[in-house]
């Protein structure tokens, strides 16, 4: 065979890099992102690369592996998932009518807020458990990978240009009060009661690497599992099925299924079109 | 056989309209699967503008869901407020990363991630729109060796975007608004019924 000296196109030597690029963040740090969607993934490496200054994924994996400061602000890029408090109204009002019940019979709850980023979902669910007297007797375990973004959500301020947004996504959701009662004002940033996150426990936990650590009665991992592939998807979604208590909700995003993955059939759903599933098996 | 397998549309301001008419014009068999990116607000329910279109086009219209396969002679529409995604090996994903372009679903977004999955066998169509978004994908469509379809400035209700798109990555066809379906179908050509995949 004659060796020929051309690539095949740029984005095949793209591929190549990223593939290389995440065996040594892997190997060097302990970081599995092999098994993210590479859709989304080469966006947030490519504008890393481009913030860094740097021409090429190549080049970025040389500073990942000498320099790492680096390696925490990719590692910053590739945790970060954008939420809002609220999202997706109709999944709250769902959790108000069919989830709060079954909770109000156990004595005590657990929550797993998995992949819990800079905390919006946490503080929507401590405010939703609050106002049906539920929160006293549960415990919220919200965990992330990424130890920055969680400084950030036990700091529980979020931008007030947001707050408009978020007011309204409440009152969709079921909200009874004024939502500007649970935070204050604070420069550009509101502030929200601290009395909110007292039984919030923000802790470290990798989904891709870390086993589980508790069993839960409702399991919340909404929109972080379509950053994954199937199988990643698969494997993380039997971390949260031995997490889960029998008859525990499993909440998923709304455009998430469960059909067709491994577990499919130990679950049942509460709310089909909201992702509320009740663990059955 | 046709080298085409997978059209992606970007339409922003005046898209509902002209999306339908593109569909409209598909045939029944045509021959690639196809993906749109449609600016819009958050909706209040499930894929109101999947049905809208739906009900123009003789396709079956279907807003994705994480990981689902693409489908030849289907329509895959990006959910709102989530990006879509094109990954190798034949499925699409979802995202919620941060608007681009003011957008989600971005343009940009869906042309590039099908660039990279696709390379010559993507058909990039960029419609009417008041926004610069989709220029940087088509450009990456047309570098991978993909085909790029603008809509004629002069026939779309607002003419920036497209021209955006010719000015960024020039285009392979500039046609009236009429005349994408039929350059779609002789570019994709059609499979008979029984050929296409219907999971």
């Amino acid at each position: 065979m004659t060796a020929d000296w051309t690539v095949r196109g740029t984005a095949d030597v793209e591929s190549l890099e990223i593939a290389l690029l995440l065996e040594a963040v892997y190997q060097a740090y302990g970081y599995d992102f092999r098994g993210y969607s590479r859709g989304s993934l080469r966006r947030r490496l490519v504008r890393r690369m481009e913030v860094e200054g740097l021409k090429s994924l190549s080049a970025l994996q040389e500073c990942v592996l000498h320099d790492p400061a680096c390696m925490k602000r990719l590692l910053l890029d590739l945790s970060v998932n954008v939420s809002s408090m609220f999202r997706d109204p109709s999944f709250y009002l769902a959790f108000r009518t069919k989830v709060v019940p079954l909770l109000r019979t156990y004595p005590f709850v657990r929550v797993w807020n998995a992949g819990c980023s800079t905390g919006e979902e946490a503080y929507s669910m401590a405010i939703l458990l609050r106002e049906h007297d539920l929160y006293d007797r549960t415990r919220i375990y919200a965990t992330d990978m990424n130890q920055t973004v969680l400084d950030q959500a036990r700091a529980g301020a979020f931008p007030l240009g947001k707050m408009q947004e978020y007011t309204s996504n409440y009152i969709r959701a079921g909200g009874t009060r004024a939502f500007s009662e649970y935070y204050v004002a604070n420069g550009r940033n509101a502030r929200f009661d601290s009395v909110l996150s007292d039984n919030i426990v923000f802790a470290e936990h990798n989904l891709v690497t870390d086993r589980s650590f508790n069993e839960f009665h409702v399991i919340l991992c909404r929109n972080v599992m379509i950053y994954f592939d199937r199988s990643l998807q698969d494997h993380v979604l039997g971390l949260l099925h031995e997490s889960l208590t029998t008859l525990g909700v499993l909440a998923i995003g709304l455009k998430e299924s469960l059909e067709f993955t491994s577990h499919a059939d130990c679950y049942e759903a509460l709310d089909s079109s909201q992702r509320l599933y009740r663990r059955v098996r | 056989m046709t080298t085409h397998e997978l059209v992606v549309m970007g339409a922003s301001w005046g898209g509902l309209a002209a999306l339908g008419l593109v569909l409209s014009g598909l045939p029944r068999d045509f021959g690639a699967a196809i993906a749109v990116a449609q600016h819009r607000g958050v909706e209040p329910a499930d894929a109101v503008l999947a049905d809208a279109l739906a009900r123009k086009s003789a396709l079956p219209v279907r807003e994705v869901h994480d990981k689902d396969p693409i489908v030849p002679g289907w329509v895959h529409m990006a959910p709102s407020d989530y990006h879509l995604l094109v990954e190798r090996g034949g499925t699409f994903a979802l995202s919620t990363d941060p608007r681009e372009q003011y957008s989600r679903p971005s343009i940009d977004v869906l042309f590039e991630s099908a660039a990279d999955a696709y390379a010559s066998r993507v058909v990039g169509v960029i419609l009417t729109g008041a926004n610069p978004d989709g220029a940087a994908g088509l450009a990456r469509i047309r570098r991978r060796g993909g085909f790029a379809v603008v809509q004629d400035p002069a026939t779309a209700d607002r003419a920036a975007m497209p021209e955006a798109a010719m000015a960024r990555a020039g285009a392979d066809e500039v046609v009236a608004l009429s005349e994408i379906a039929p350059l779609l179908t002789r570019l994709c050509g059609r499979v008979p019924a029984t050929e296409q995949a219907r999971p």
